[in-house]
């Protein structure tokens, strides 16, 4: 089970960015976030974002629906 | 021995003084507190992130497509923890419009303000205007396809803290007042963007 979810489906770019970043603020280290996008580039998005911030990418799951599990990182980008 | 001296002075002053001094010391410290905190806010103020990532958008541009592009960019950095800071300069002004204020203003000002583009609306794009109906036909588009349009776009932006800087030489060229323009906007020269631009990683001209 994830701690939160979110529904960016229909959304474009940069809104589901935008709303996991916002997302994320008001979870701590080690909290997970279920994420589920239609932007077709979400995936390279998520994976860029992820990796700039310092979280982590659990699990990602294409198909019309993506679905991704990210877990806040500890000593995250401010 | 030196210590147990000072209390005996402390002791000899009258504790009405005493409280006096310490009043004024207070009031003070907690002035020069907030003369601090006001400075270091003003300078902090972009994102609040605390880092030295910074991205720095100079949007000279009043066209549509490049608006949204400069706007698609401000949130996207902003949500990777960056500072942001827009410069709108020349006809990039206009969007930040809010009315056209005709009051107190010379012929050429007035002029100007009337043929300028205000706010979002009866914005042209780049490629394709098709004399002024590219723009419905890009809304249209872009609603089908449920991309976030301008205004929307600004809002994410200055909910997200993107600090948006208006040229005040521009707006001097283009006889715009503080008046017609939006609420929260800091006012800025070529120093301030420089200033900005050269710790920032990234810096954009469109």
């Amino acid at each position: 089970m994830t701690n939160k979810s979110l529904d960016c489906k229909q959304l474009n770019c940069p809104m589901p960015i935008v709303k996991i970043s916002q997302a994320m603020k008001e979870m701590s280290a080690g909290e997970t976030l279920e994420v589920e996008a239609t932007d077709a580039a979400f995936q390279a998005d998520l994976t860029a974002w992820v990796k700039q911030m310092g979280h982590e990418l659990v699990e990602f799951s294409s198909g019309p629906i993506q679905r991704a599990i990210i877990k806040k990182g500890q000593a995250t980008k401010k | 021995m030196t210590a147990g001296g000072k209390n005996a002075r402390t002791a000899e002053i009258d504790p009405a003084l005493l409280e006096y001094i310490e009043q004024i010391v207070t009031a003070k410290i907690a002035e020069r507190i907030e003369a601090g905190g006001q400075a270091e806010q003003s300078e902090e103020q972009p994102g609040k992130t605390g880092t030295s990532d910074r991205a720095t958008l100079v949007v000279f541009s009043s066209d549509m497509d490049k608006l949204m592009a400069s706007f698609v960019i401000a949130t996207g950095a902003a949500s990777m923890g960056m500072k942001v800071s827009m410069y709108f300069a020349f006809w990039g002004l206009g969007v930040l419009k809010k009315k056209s204020v005709f009051r107190n203003k010379s012929i050429t000002e007035k002029l100007m303000t009337l043929m300028l583009p205000c706010g979002t609306n009866g914005l042209n794009v780049s490629k394709m205007n098709m004399m002024g109906m590219g723009p419905a036909f890009f809304k249209h588009v872009m609603r089908e396809k449920k991309i976030s349009t301008l205004p929307e776009l600004m809002n994410v932006a200055k909910e997200m803290g993107v600090r948006m800087i208006a040229c005040q030489m521009s707006m001097e060229v283009m006889g715009i007042k503080q008046e017609d323009l939006l609420d929260g906007l800091d006012y800025g020269g070529v120093a301030t963007y420089l200033a900005d631009a050269r710790d920032s990683k990234i810096t954009l001209f469109i």
